[in-house]
This record gives C-alpha cells, sequence and structure tokens, in this order.
C-alpha cells in the first residue's frame, strides 16, 4: 500500500492534529492537490517553470577530488545547488504556488529558518504576483541576514517572531496563527515534509524530482544503483526528496544526517530522530525533542535550516521500518564539512548541506571499498557567510 | 454518577438560563492563586470553569494567553501538579471543571493514564483546541471509560458534513470558534456569528458554547442570545496579568467575572 493512507498517516505518524478552523482547507487542499496531481496541464506548467526558469534538471557530478581525499567511496553530488535561488527549497514553493493560484488564494504566508525557503517563496510569489509574507525568528533574521535582505527585495514582507526560541519553530507557530485567522484568501507555503496532512505528502511529491532525476542520472551513468544516499535532515525534505525514489531499492542504504549541535550529550542539538520521543507538533504526531512533561524543547545547530524540534513524518515512519538510518554530526564537524568541499571541490555548501558532506569521512572510513554514494547537495553556502565568519582558517 | 458538565446544563435548562465559562490559565500567576480563583469564582457566578494547561507552543492562542503559558510554564506548572490542584479545589467545590489542554502533554502523559488520573482528581471534561475527532478515537475511548466528556470545536470554516460528525464526537457541550483566528479579546465579533450558530444547533441537541474573542457584557449577551454558553477566556487572563503584583488579585479578577457573569444571569 502506498503512504500515507487517506488520513495522512505513514504508520502510527503523520496525521492532522490542527484546530477545527483549518480542517476543511486542508480537505480542500487535499482534493485539489490530487487533481492537480492527474492532471496534465498543470504537470506541464509545473516541469515547464522548473526547466525553464528554476534551472531543472541539475547535474549529477562525480566529484573526483573530494574522492581522492575520501579514499574509499565514490561520491556523486546531486547539485541542488546550482537552482535558482540556490537551494532545492523552489522545488516546492513552485509547486504550491500553482496550487494556490488554482484554489484562488491571492496571499502566500511561510516559516523560514534559514531563509531558502523563505526566498524561495518570495521569487514564487514575485513571478506569480502574489502578495507574500515570511514569518522568520528574531535570532535566524540576525544569522541569515543576506536572506532577509533577498526576500525584501523580492517584495516579501519578512515579520520578525521574537516569541520562544526566536527561530524556526517560533517562525512556524506564527505562521500557523495567520493561516488561522486568514484562512479564507491565504495559501500557506510550508518548506518542510512536516506539519499536517496533506503537507509531508505534497511537499515530498514536489522534492521526489530530486530522487527520480538522481536516480535515472546514475544508472546512465554507473549502469547499477547506488549503495548509500546521503542527506541532513532538519524537518527532512531535501532528504526525503532524494529517498522517495529508492524506497523500492532494497540495497540502496539511505542515511540522513541530522544536526548534534555542541554534542548530543550535552543537550544542544536537534536530533530529534536519533535523540527525541514520539510527539505532537506543527500538526502531525512524528519524532519530537520533548521535556518530561510534554513540553517542546528548543533545538540548537549551527545551521538554522536544521535548528528544529521536530521532522516529517515519513522519517519518523522510515526509521521506525528501519528503511532509513540516522546519524548525527556536530556544528564543529559540519564547518569542517563545509571547508573540505570547498577546497576540494570549489562548492562552498550550506551550513545544512555541510553536515551531510561531514558525514562522509565517516562513512569513508566504514562503508566496503568503492561504495557509491549520491549526496544531495541541497544548498550552496553564500548565505552563511556572515554567520561564519571567523569560525572559518 | 452523571457528569458534572451534563448535570450544569440540564440544571440551567430548567432555569432556562445561558451557562458562563470561565477560562484561565493554570499557574498563572501560581497554582495557588488558581486554587483561589477557581473557589472564587463559583461565588462571582461562574457555572463552568475551564483551566488552561500551559503549553509551550500554543498555536491556537493570541498573544494574551500566549503570555499567560509563558508565566505558568515558569513556575514550572505541569499536568500532574495542576491534577492536584483540581483534587485539592474538589474538597470544597463541585463547579464543573473542563481542563483545555494542547495534545502533547496528554500524549506524552498517556491518554489511558491521564483520563483515569483526572478522573480520580475531580475534572469533569476535557479541550483540546489542536486534536480534531478524526485523530481523536484513543483519547475519546479513554476519556468515555472514565465519564469524562470530550468538548470539540466547530468554526465559521466548518462544513455540513463535518458539523455532524464533530458534534458526534463531543460531550458535555460543543465549542463554537466565534471568528477564523486565534483566542484574544476582540472589540468587534462577526455579524454572522448569530447566523452560524443557529445553524450549528440544527446539527446537534447537545449544549453550543461559543469562545474566542469574546470580552465585554454587551458582546456576552449578543452570543448568548443564540448560544447555550458564552466562554471568556482572555479579557479575564487580562486582569489577571494586570493584578499578577496585587495582594488582592483574586478580589478584583473574581468582582470583574462577577461582572461579566452578571450580565448574562
Amino acid at each position: 500500500m502506498s503512504l500515507p493512507d487517506k488520513q495522512g498517516h505513514f504508520g502510527e505518524f503523520g496525521g492532522k492534529y490542527v484546530p477545527e478552523t483549518l480542517m476543511a482547507l486542508l480537505e480542500e487542499l487535499e482534493k485539489v492537490f490530487r487533481a492537480a496531481r492527474r492532471d496534465k496541464s498543470f504537470q506541464r506548467e509545473l516541469a515547464y517553470y522548473l526547466n525553464e526558469y528554476a534551472g531543472r534538471p541539475t547535474s549529477l557530478y562525480l566529484a573526483e577530488r573530494l574522492n581522492r581525499h575520501l579514499k574509499t567511496l565514490k561520491v556523486y553530488l546531486k547539485r541542488e545547488d546550482l537552482l535558482h535561488t540556490g537551494a532545492h527549497k523552489i522545488n516546492n514553493t513552485l509547486g504550491q504556488v500553482l496550487l494556490a493560484k488554482r484554489m484562488k488564494k491571492t496571499r502566500i504566508i511561510a516559516e523560514t529558518g534559514a531563509g531558502q525557503h523563505g526566498v524561495a517563496t518570495a521569487t514564487a510569489a514575485a513571478f506569480m504576483g502574489l502578495h507574500c509574507e515570511v514569518y522568520m525568528g528574531s535570532e535566524d533574521i540576525e544569522r541569515q541576514a543576506l536572506n532577509v535582505d533577498r526576500m525584501k527585495l523580492l517584495g516579501a514582507k519578512v515579520v520578525p517572531v521574537t516569541s520562544g526560541s526566536q527561530t524556526l519553530k517560533d517562525a512556524m507557530n506564527e505562521a500557523i496563527r495567520d493561516w488561522v485567522t486568514n484562512v479564507r484568501n491565504t495559501f500557506y507555503i510550508i518548506g518542510s515534509v512536516a506539519g499536517p496532512h496533506p503537507y509531508p505528502l505534497m511537499v515530498r511529491e514536489f522534492q521526489s524530482i530530486i530522487g527520480k532525476e538522481a536516480r535515472r542520472q546514475f544508472l546512465a551513468k554507473e549502469k547499477r544503483l547506488p549503495d548509500y544516499l546521503v542527506a541532513c535532515v532538519g524537518g527532512g525534505s531535501n532528504a526525503m526528496g532524494l529517498f522517495h525514489a529508492f524506497f523500492n531499492d532494497k540495497h540502496t542504504k539511505m542515511i540522513g544526517v541530522e544536526a548534534a549541535g555542541l554534542g548530543l550529550a550535552t543537550g544542544h542539538h536537534a536530533a530529534t530522530l536519533m535523540k527525541g520521543d514520539i510527539g505532537v507538533l506543527h500538526g502531525s504526531k512524528s519524532n519530537i525533542l520533548e521535556t518530561k512533561d510534554g513540553q517542546i524543547k528548543v533545538a540548537h545547530s549551527i545551521a538554522a535550516g536544521l535548528d528544529y524540534p521536530g521532522v516529517g513524518p515519513e522519517h519518523a515512519y522510515y526509521k521506525k521500518i528501519g528503511r532509513a538510518g540516522y546519524v548525527s554530526v556536530t556544528d564543529k564537524k559540519a564547518l569542517e564539512g563545509l571547508r573540505l568541499l570547498s577546497r576540494t571541490e570549489g562548492i562552498i555548501p550550506a551550513l545544512e548541506t555541510a553536515h551531510a558532506i561531514s558525514y562522509l569521512e565517516r562513512l569513508a572510513r566504514k562503508a566496503p571499498r568503492n561504495s557509491r554514494v549520491i549526496v544531495c547537495l541541497s544548498g550552496r553556502g553564500d548565505k552563511d557567510m556572515g554567520s561564519i565568519k571567523g569560525l572559518i582558517k | 454518577m452523571e457528569n458534572k458538565i451534563d448535570l450544569k446544563f440540564k440544571e440551567l435548562e430548567k432555569k432556562k438560563k445561558k451557562a458562563f465559562i470561565a477560562f484561565i490559565t493554570a499557574g498563572d500567576p501560581n497554582l495557588s492563586v488558581t486554587e483561589k480563583l477557581v473557589l472564587a469564582f463559583e461565588k462571582a457566578g461562574v457555572d463552568i470553569v475551564e483551566l488552561g494547561v500551559p503549553f509551550s507552543d500554543p498555536l491556537a492562542d493570541g498573544p494574551t494567553i500566549q503570555a499567560a503559558s509563558q508565566r505558568a510554564l515558569k513556575k514550572h506548572v505541569n499536568l500532574e501538579s495542576i491534577l492536584a490542584v483540581v483534587k485539592r479545589i474538589r474538597q470544597r467545590s463541585q463547579i464543573p471543571i473542563a481542563l483545555m489542554t494542547y495534545y502533547n502533554p496528554v500524549f506524552h502523559y498517556g491518554e489511558d493514564r491521564f483520563t483515569a488520573k483526572a478522573k480520580a482528581s475531580g475534572v469533569d471534561g476535557l479541550i483540546i483546541p489542536d486534536l480534531p475527532p478524526e485523530e481523536g478515537h484513543n483519547l475519546i475511548r479513554a476519556a468515555r471509560q472514565d465519564g469524562l466528556a470530550t468538548v470539540f470545536f466547530l468554526s465559521p470554516t466548518t462544513t455540513s458534513e463535518r458539523m455532524r460528525r464533530v458534534a458526534k464526537s463531543s460531550t458535555g457541550f460543543i465549542y463554537y470558534v466565534s471568528l477564523t483566528g486565534v483566542t484574544g479579546a476582540r472589540r468587534q465579533l462577526p455579524g454572522t456569528l448569530r447566523r452560524q450558530v443557529e445553524l450549528a444547533k440544527r446539527f446537534t441537541r447537545k449544549p453550543v458554547c461559543v469562545g474566542f474573542g469574546v470580552s465585554t457584557p454587551a458582546q456576552i449577551r449578543a452570543v448568548a442570545a443564540a448560544a447555550d454558553g458564552v466562554i471568556v477566556g482572555s479579557a479575564i487572563v487580562n486582569a489577571i496579568a494586570k493584578q499578577k503584583n496585587s495582594k488582592n488579585l483574586v478580589q478584583h479578577v473574581s468582582s470583574f467575572v462577577q461582572h461579566l457573569a452578571g450580565s448574562l444571569h
């Protein structure tokens, strides 16, 4: 059976845990989405924009100098960083903004952590001529200042969120409050495979083009399937985008890399799948970081896009059934990963993506010699230049 | 034994009166004040108390109740300590009490363990704003076993098909959300509210109570014209916040509540 089921459940995970005001809208959204999925003209339009506007297909690049450094692995990079706006997020925002148009919504809202989803949403809204407001934690506004300026230039209003941890979690709370209030004219573009059904399904669908392309490209180059897929996981959209097309390829192992922040033992991390409990946050049941009283904990990561105490429900499901494994990389190691890829390949990855790069050094030590790997290079690092100043020599 | 919320609505129906339901956040400014407030509310003419369990991420709440939750969480209030307060209240008062909580603390505590403990402590009903009936099978089953009412929500966006489903799952009363939005006092309520509540009442014979935004005697009277009860939250929580350092907090807040409740009786 294909998941999620009709109620949006991936096994025990997923579902719709939202205020009643949103329930009718979610039902309507699901109908519109399912109709669009079957509608050739919608698919043609989306493909047109993905190819002509965003720059798909992205290349699957054999990272020879990185591989010389790693010695035992043959790594290919799926270059989502080459897309318009600099990250995979645009795959999803183009899809959702087309749905918003079908639903005749005039106003777009979004939450953002690293600002990549905010920029991708502001971009999609700008070229569709829709009004756009992006909720962003005030701590993130500071550490991702470049993206804030980009959003403003694109005509979006960036709304600072000063409640709670002032990061992605609180930005999402505020976005949901706005949505409940303006549900009749507003479309909420969620940036990850999180939130209430049908968002995890919808975002997966729009991002799964990463894996579909990569699988085809890899088969053409290697005449076989990869041994490993590696991607960073915050909410988990780039990872699910890469993983999903390989679900039935039993010999391809999937590894999601979470943010270990200052170290798993310190409690200051965002390793939801490794260290979290099952719980409900932002509309779905999944793994979350919580206190002994069931209050949501504040996550920590140097990468704003991973700094979230929840994760998409399908990842919780993949972990539960053993289809994917989840590991973690500290802030410090992520910075080393960022430096490694910059020096070996001349590619500056986003801090989020740098977690996946860093993990390759560990994988290289334990994987069989000559293992083939696809890494999702989910975004480029320009946005982080301000916040890593002084941290990299 | 019949549920105290059901008994209250029967009593009010006989008297041809509407219910005045007062919301406060447990532990704001501390649990001992919460206990005193509930006891004082009974004398002030409150029919049912809705006791809010503070949550770190209250996404259906506006700034007033968010701030109250933060104040309560700073005091390390949790389900255990709130249920202990209800138990203490029960030694002196039989006022119906519904707990309003987000779902995660309950899920984390364990639904069966929670409903059993809530019942034993003297809680009468549960209101969970991020748990629609579709996801509530386990909680509904556990609550039925322990004789707790499960209050679900209707809103201006609810379709007729959903109205039936929500009404069927609700016991005690049905919570009608007056507007599309979060909690918080409003100067004006939607002009269509009365018609919408009347429409909702066509789907059920259970009491329909209206909350969100209701904050003045005039609004309370207007809402009560169509509904079986009125829920006031943020206006009372605001009054508590203003008095939070005053020795006379309980006295001031309960006289404000008496003023609001008086507009119904």
